[in-house]
C-alpha cells in the first residue's frame, strides 16, 4: 500500500499511534508487575491476571483499530484532500459549528459557567477543610458523591447502548441520534470520574492506585474498567466523526482548521475509505457493548462484594447494568429534546425517534420493575434481620417518600405515558424520561444510603442529609455537563452529516432490498416463481 | 508465630469506660469537643450498648468494641492501595500515609469499627504536649482504627531482643488491658493452648460478634453469668 503525502498531520498521527501502542504496552507491563507484586505479598494475584487480560485485549484492539484507520483511511488519501460538498439540508446541521452563538446560547452558557464556578469554589472549600463540610458522618461514609458517580456512569451506558446496538442491528432510525448519544456517553463519564475525586479524602494520593494498585479490590477493577471504557467511548465517538471533520475541514477558520485536518485523516469520501471506516466502526461498536456491561457490573459489585445488608446480593451487577441502560436512554431522550428545541433540529430529530426510544424505555421500565421486585422479594422472604431492617426503612421508613417517588417515576409514569400511542409523543416521552432520570437517581441514592444508616451492630446512626457543599457540587456536575455539551455542539455537528446522507442515499434502497428478501414473493428468483417462468 | 487475640469478660466489665479513655490517650485520638458533631468523633474503642428486652424488663449490656481483628477481614480485601492488611501475626493495622481516603474498607466492615478523619485533629492547649511519641498523628482524609497498640508489641519485642530473649506474650499488653481495673480485657496468643485467650475461646460463655458472617473475629466475649 502506498502511503500518502507526508505533511505534518501524517507525523502527528503516526506519533499518536505510537503513543496508543505505547500505552497498551505500559498497561500490559503494569498488570504483569502488579500480578508479580501481589504474588510477592502472598496476596490474590489471579484477579490481576484475569482483569489484565481483558483490559489489555481491549486496549490492543483499540490500538489496532486506530492503526487500521491510519493505514486504510489515511493511507488511501492522495495529495491534498478535496473540498467535500455539503448540500442545503446538511447546511442546517452545520449551523451550530459554523455560525456564532445566539445571545440566548451565550446567556445559557454564562449561567452554566456561574454554577460551575460556584461548584469549583465549593470544591476548593472542601479540599481546604476536609470532608467535614459534607453531611457525611459515621456510619454514613458514602452518600451523594457516590450516588452521583453511579448515576453518571450509568447514564453513559444509554449513549453507547443506543448507538452501538442500533448500529449493529441496522436500526435505520438511529441515524440522527447516534452522535448525540455518543457525546452524552463521553461527557457524563467525565462527571462520574469527577465525583470520585470529590469523594476521596486524599485526592492528592490518587497515584497510589497505580503504584500500589491491589487488583483484589473491586474499587481497583472500577479504576481499570472505567479507564478502558473512557478510551473506548472516546474512540467510538471519534471514529464516526472522521467524515464530518473531512467535510468541515475547509469551512472552518482559525485554530479549528489544523485540528480538523489532523483528525480527519485526509478524508476524501472515497469508497475504499468508507468501507474501511465502516469496518472500524462496527468492530468498535461490537467491542463497546461488553465493555459497558463489565463497567456497570463492576460498579454494582463494588457494593455487592461487601457483606453489608442489601448490598451483598447477586442481583446488583445485572441490576446496575439494566439501570444504566434505563437511565441512559431516558437521559438521551431529554438531551435530544433540548437539542432539537435549542438548535432547531425538528426536521432531523423527529417524533418517530422519540416514539421508538419511548418504546425502548417502556420495555426497560418493565424489566426494571421485575429486577426491583426480585431484589426486594428475596430480602423480604429471606427475612434476615439486618437485611429486613434496610428494606423496611426503604418501603415504609425514612426513605419511603423517596422510594415511592422512585417507583412512580421509574415505572408508573412511563407505563402510563408510553404504553399508549396517543401519549407517546415528544412531550409524553420527555415527561416520562424526566420521571425516569429522577427516579433512577433516587434508586442509586436508596441503594447507597439506607444500608449505611442501618449497620448490623446497634451503632448510633444519624440520618444523613446533604450539606450545601454537596448540593452545590451536584449542581456543578450537571452544569458542567451542560456546558461541555454546548461546547461539543460548537465544535462538532451534533447530528452526523455523513450518516444522514448515507441513510438517504444508500440505506433507503438497502432496507427496501432487505425487506424484500424476507419474503418469497418479493425475491426475483424463488421457487414460487419457477412455474411462471417461460 | 503468635496469633494475637483478645478476650473480654463481660461478667467482669463494669462499663467504667476507662479502656476507651486510655485508648484515646495512648493512640493520640483527638478529644471530643462541644462544637464537634458527635458522629465525627474518632473512637478506636467504643462502648457499644446493646439493648435487651423491652420496657419494663429492658436491660443494657455494654460491649467494649475495639477492632475485631478478623482472621478473614472484609476490610483488607477491598482496599485498593495496601493501606490495610492482615499481618502474619493476625493483626489488622492501617497504614496512614498509604491511605487515599476512599472509605471502602470502612463501609465493608460489618462491625463499624473503622473511623475516618473528617478534619485535621485538634487538641486543647495543654493536651497537645501530652501526645504519645510512639504513635503517629493522622491527617484529615485518612481512615484509622484500633491496631491492638501495635507499637507496644514492637517495644516489647525490642526490649526482649536487647536482653537476647524471645518475646514473652505477657509483656505485650495494649493500653485498654493495662488500665482495666477488673482485668476484663486480656490480650494473648490464641495458638498457645495453655494461654488465657485460647481457653476463653473454649469457655461455654464464649461468643464472638457476627460470627455468622465468616469473618472469624479474634475478640472473644465471655457472656455474663446469671444475675
Amino acid at each position: 500500500m502506498r502511503l500518502r503525502g507526508r505533511d505534518w498531520a501524517f507525523y502527528v498521527q503516526a506519533a499518536g499511534l505510537v503513543g496508543l501502542w505505547g500505552l497498551t504496552g505500559i498497561v500490559v507491563w503494569w498488570f504483569v508487575w502488579r500480578a508479580y507484586d501481589l504474588h510477592r505479598f502472598a496476596d490474590q494475584w489471579t484477579p490481576a491476571v484475569v482483569v489484565g487480560a481483558g483490559v489489555c485485549a481491549c486496549l490492543a484492539l483499540f490500538a489496532s483499530v486506530m492503526t487500521y484507520v491510519f493505514l486504510a483511511v489515511g493511507g488511501r488519501s492522495e495529495g491534498k484532500p478535496p473540498d467535500l460538498p455539503i448540500d442545503e439540508v446538511e447546511r442546517k446541521l452545520t449551523h451550530g459549528v459554523l455560525r456564532p452563538w445566539s445571545w440566548k446560547g451565550r446567556a445559557v452558557a454564562a449561567a452554566l459557567s456561574v454554577v460551575v464556578a460556584w461548584a469549583l469554589y465549593c470544591w476548593w472549600y472542601q479540599l481546604s477543610n476536609g470532608l467535614v463540610v459534607t453531611g457525611l458522618s459515621r456510619p454514613v461514609f458514602w452518600a451523594l458523591y457516590i450516588t452521583n458517580f453511579v448515576f453518571f456512569i450509568g447514564i453513559s451506558y444509554g449513549g453507547t447502548l443506543v448507538s452501538a446496538i442500533l448500529r449493529i442491528a441496522k436500526g435505520e432510525w438511529r441515524r440522527p441520534v447516534t452522535r448525540a448519544a455518543e457525546a452524552v456517553a463521553v461527557l457524563v463519564l467525565m462527571m462520574g470520574g469527577w465525583n470520585i475525586f470529590l469523594d476521596l479524602g486524599r485526592p492528592d494520593r490518587v497515584e497510589k492506585l497505580f503504584d500500589r494498585g491491589r487488583l483484589e479490590s473491586p474499587l481497583e477493577w472500577d479504576v481499570v474498567a472505567i479507564s478502558t471504557y473512557v478510551i473506548g467511548c472516546v474512540l467510538y465517538l471519534y471514529l464516526p466523526l472522521i467524515p464530518d471533520l473531512g467535510m468541515l475541514r475547509n469551512r472552518v477558520k482559525g485554530w479549528r482548521k489544523p485540528i480538523y485536518h489532523l483528525f480527519s485523516f485526509g478524508w476524501t469520501g472515497a469508497e475504499a475509505q468508507k468501507q474501511a471506516l465502516e469496518r472500524a466502526i462496527s468492530v468498535t461498536a461490537v467491542m463497546i457493548v461488553p465493555i459497558a456491561v463489565s463497567v456497570h457490573s463492576v460498579v454494582g459489585w463494588v457494593f455487592a462484594l461487601t457483606v453489608q445488608p442489601m448490598w451483598h446480593s447477586t442481583i446488583l451487577g445485572p441490576y446496575f447494568v439494566l439501570g444504566a441502560m434505563f437511565s441512559g436512554v431516558a437521559a438521551l431522550i431529554l438531551v435530544l429534546a433540548v437539542l432539537r428545541r435549542a438548535m432547531r433540529l425538528q426536521d432531523f430529530i423527529r417524533p418517530v425517534q422519540f416514539d421508538y426510544l419511548g418504546m425502548l424505555l417502556l420495555v426497560l421500565a418493565c424489566l426494571w420493575l421485575y429486577f426491583t421486585i426480585s431484589e426486594n422479594l428475596t430480602v423480604y422472604w429471606g427475612a434476615e434481620h439486618a437485611e429486613l431492617a434496610v428494606l423496611v426503612e426503604k418501603l415504609s421508613g425514612r426513605f419511603a417518600p423517596l422510594y415511592w417517588v422512585m417507583l412512580i417515576g421509574c415505572f408508573f409514569l412511563p407505563l402510563l405515558l408510553l404504553s399508549r400511542k396517543r401519549t407517546r409523543t415528544v412531550a409524553g416521552t420527555v415527561i416520562a424520561s424526566a420521571g425516569v432520570v429522577i427516579g433512577m437517581w433516587i434508586e442509586r441514592y436508596t441503594i447507597v444510603v439506607p444500608t449505611m444508616e442501618a449497620p448490623r451492630l446497634p451503632v448510633d446512626a444519624p440520618h444523613y442529609s446533604p450539606s450545601w457543599v454537596e448540593l452545590s457540587l451536584m449542581a456543578g456536575c450537571f452544569a458542567m455537563f451542560g456546558l461541555m455539551y454546548m461546547l461539543f455542539t460548537r465544535l462538532f455537528p451534533v447530528v452526523s452529516l455523513w450518516e444522514m446522507r448515507e441513510g438517504r442515499e444508500v440505506s433507503a434502497g438497502e432496507a427496501a432490498e432487505r425487506i424484500r428478501a424476507y419474503f418469497p414473493f418479493g425475491a426475483p428468483q424463488g421457487p414460487a416463481t419457477d412455474g411462471g417462468r417461460q | 508465630m503468635s496469633r494475637w487475640g483478645m478476650r473480654i469478660d463481660l461478667d467482669r466489665c463494669t462499663a467504667c469506660g476507662a479502656c476507651a479513655v486510655a485508648c484515646a490517650q495512648e493512640n493520640n485520638v483527638p478529644l471530643g469537643q462541644p462544637a464537634k458533631a458527635f458522629q465525627h468523633l474518632v473512637r478506636w474503642l467504643e462502648l457499644l450498648p446493646v439493648k435487651r428486652g423491652e420496657y419494663p424488663r429492658a436491660d443494657v449490656r455494654v460491649f467494649p468494641m475495639p477492632c475485631q481483628h478478623c482472621d478473614k477481614p472484609p476490610c483488607t480485601k477491598v482496599c485498593p492501595v495496601y493501606a490495610t492488611y492482615r499481618s502474619p501475626e493476625g493483626l489488622v493495622p492501617q497504614i496512614y500515609p498509604q491511605c487515599i481516603g476512599c472509605r471502602y474498607c470502612v463501609n465493608a466492615c460489618p462491625y463499624t469499627c473503622k473511623y475516618y478523619n473528617w478534619e485535621d485533629p485538634q487538641w486543647p492547649e495543654p493536651m497537645e504536649r501530652g501526645l504519645n511519641p510512639d504513635v503517629s498523628i493522622r491527617t484529615r482524609g485518612v481512615t484509622e482504627k484500633c491496631n491492638f497498640c501495635l507499637h507496644r508489641l514492637q517495644k516489647a519485642r525490642d526490649a526482649a531482643a536487647i536482653d537476647g530473649k524471645e518475646l514473652d506474650p505477657k509483656d505485650y499488653r495494649p493500653a485498654c488491658q493495662v488500665i482495666c481495673p477488673t482485668e476484663a480485657i486480656f490480650l494473648g496468643d490464641i495458638d498457645d493452648p495453655s494461654g488465657d485467650v485460647a481457653s476463653a475461646r473454649e469457655d461455654p460463655r464464649a461468643m464472638r460478634l457476627l460470627e455468622e458472617l465468616g469473618t472469624e473475629p479474634k475478640i472473644t466475649y465471655l457472656k455474663e453469668r446469671g444475675p
